[in-house]
């Protein structure tokens, strides 16, 4: 496969970290929820935040990846009809990592505990605090990450699809360097 | 007839309201318990947080021109505490922090106030928490406005010094130990029947 083939180092790198932080913390939430109020709790939740922010950080840096390069095309044996249903699933997998740190950080303002990010960086209150709003919001955080649960299985299935069953290229174009890279 | 409710009564309300206290020292000492606020700032995990006791009474004598005779002695229902932060209100009333059920009261005694110039002062005293005493001292500010005098002042504690948060929520990285407490009273001058 041609470099023009695959994503570039940065893009590879960016995805997955993304991937990681995001196996980490959807864990780390539905755990810490379950949780009786201790300082364990105190500190889980806080660094969930700050995974959530890192997050959401590094979503807008893909994008701006995105937006200064053309991601390598998919395979040509893939019929057009999957090939939109790729890019409306990756479209919508943007659309949550933006979405569901968001309403997390306007959760945590509506019940009145900001978000200090790393401990050292105050974000801003979007909102003010308000019980039904928070207890609202918390609703719409849990229903976007199941959706997220959703769609990044089916990224993944699809992936894994193309790789052991279609034997096609999908996959290869986002492994790190060299790894089952054939010409 | 406009101008002269426009100028004159105003004027005339401001004369008659600032009057009498200008020229006349008064002790303030009934104070208003529904404009007054008892409130704190702590942070979690560098979280800044701010919660507030709803039930209190406050006894306060207060002359501002004989400042080192004032007299101040508050009494708080630490049961009546907001922490800011809801799933805390119903822990913080457990053994590990206020245990209101052994200790259904904390308690400010003064023993004297300092003028400190202008319009600051400072009050000394014995504070009662969760059974331990410590000696404190708060510097405030006195303000008149027109017939009611309202001191705002704001004091330091350690929640360790008095047992607030035993156990595992002694590590002061997940609460700190520093509670910044601030007081809002509104009070009444009451004279005296002589």
């Amino acid at each position: 496969m041609t470099p023009a083939n695959r994503y570039t180092a940065t893009a590879i790198a960016l995805h997955w970290l993304a991937a990681l932080l995001i196996f980490t913390n959807f864990p780390l939430g539905v755990y810490m929820h379950e949780l009786a109020l201790s300082p364990l709790k105190l500190k889980l939740v806080n660094y969930h935040k700050w995974l959530g922010v890192t997050i959401f950080l590094l979503t807008a840096m893909r994008l701006a990846w995105r937006a200064a390069h053309t991601p390598p095309p998919l395979p040509e044996t893939i019929p057009p009809w999957q090939q939109r249903a790729a890019h409306g699933l990756h479209f919508l997998l943007y659309a949550l990592l933006l979405a569901i740190p968001l309403s997390g950080w306007l959760m945590s303002s509506a019940k009145g505990v900001p978000v200090v990010y790393l401990g050292l960086v105050q974000l801003p209150d979007l909102v003010g605090k308000d019980k039904a709003l928070g207890d609202l919001l918390a609703e719409i955080h849990e229903v976007l990450n199941f959706g997220l649960l959703a769609l990044v299985g089916m990224h993944a299935a699809a992936a894994l699809k193309h790789h052991f069953i279609d034997r096609d290229s999908t996959l290869r174009r986002m492994l790190p360097s060299g790894k089952g890279i054939q010409p | 007839m406009k101008n002269l409710c426009r100028h004159v009564l105003p004027l005339a309300g401001l004369l008659l309201a600032g009057a009498p206290f200008h020229t006349q020292a008064a002790e303030f000492n009934r104070v208003q318990t529904g404009k007054s606020t008892l409130a704190f700032a702590y942070k979690q995990m560098g979280v800044p947080m701010e919660g507030s006791f709803h039930k209190f009474t406050a006894r306060i004598a207060f002359d501002p021109a004989r400042a080192d005779a004032a007299q101040a002695r508050f009494e708080v229902d630490p049961a009546s505490i907001d922490t800011g932060f809801g799933e805390a209100d119903s822990e913080v009333l457990g053994k590990q922090w206020f245990d209101t059920k052994a200790y259904p009261a904390a308690q400010f005694v003064s023993t004297g106030v300092k003028a400190l110039g202008g319009n600051r002062y400072e009050v000394l005293g014995k504070f009662t928490l969760k059974g331990k005493s410590r000696d404190i001292s708060a510097p405030f500010t006195f303000k008149q406005e027109g017939s009611v005098g309202v001191f705002d002042g704001a004091f330091t504690l350690n929640r360790l010094d008095y047992a607030i948060g035993e156990g595992a929520w002694s590590d002061p990285s997940a609460v700190a130990n520093e509670i910044q407490v601030k007081f809002h009273i509104v009070a009444d001058a009451v004279s005296a029947k002589k």
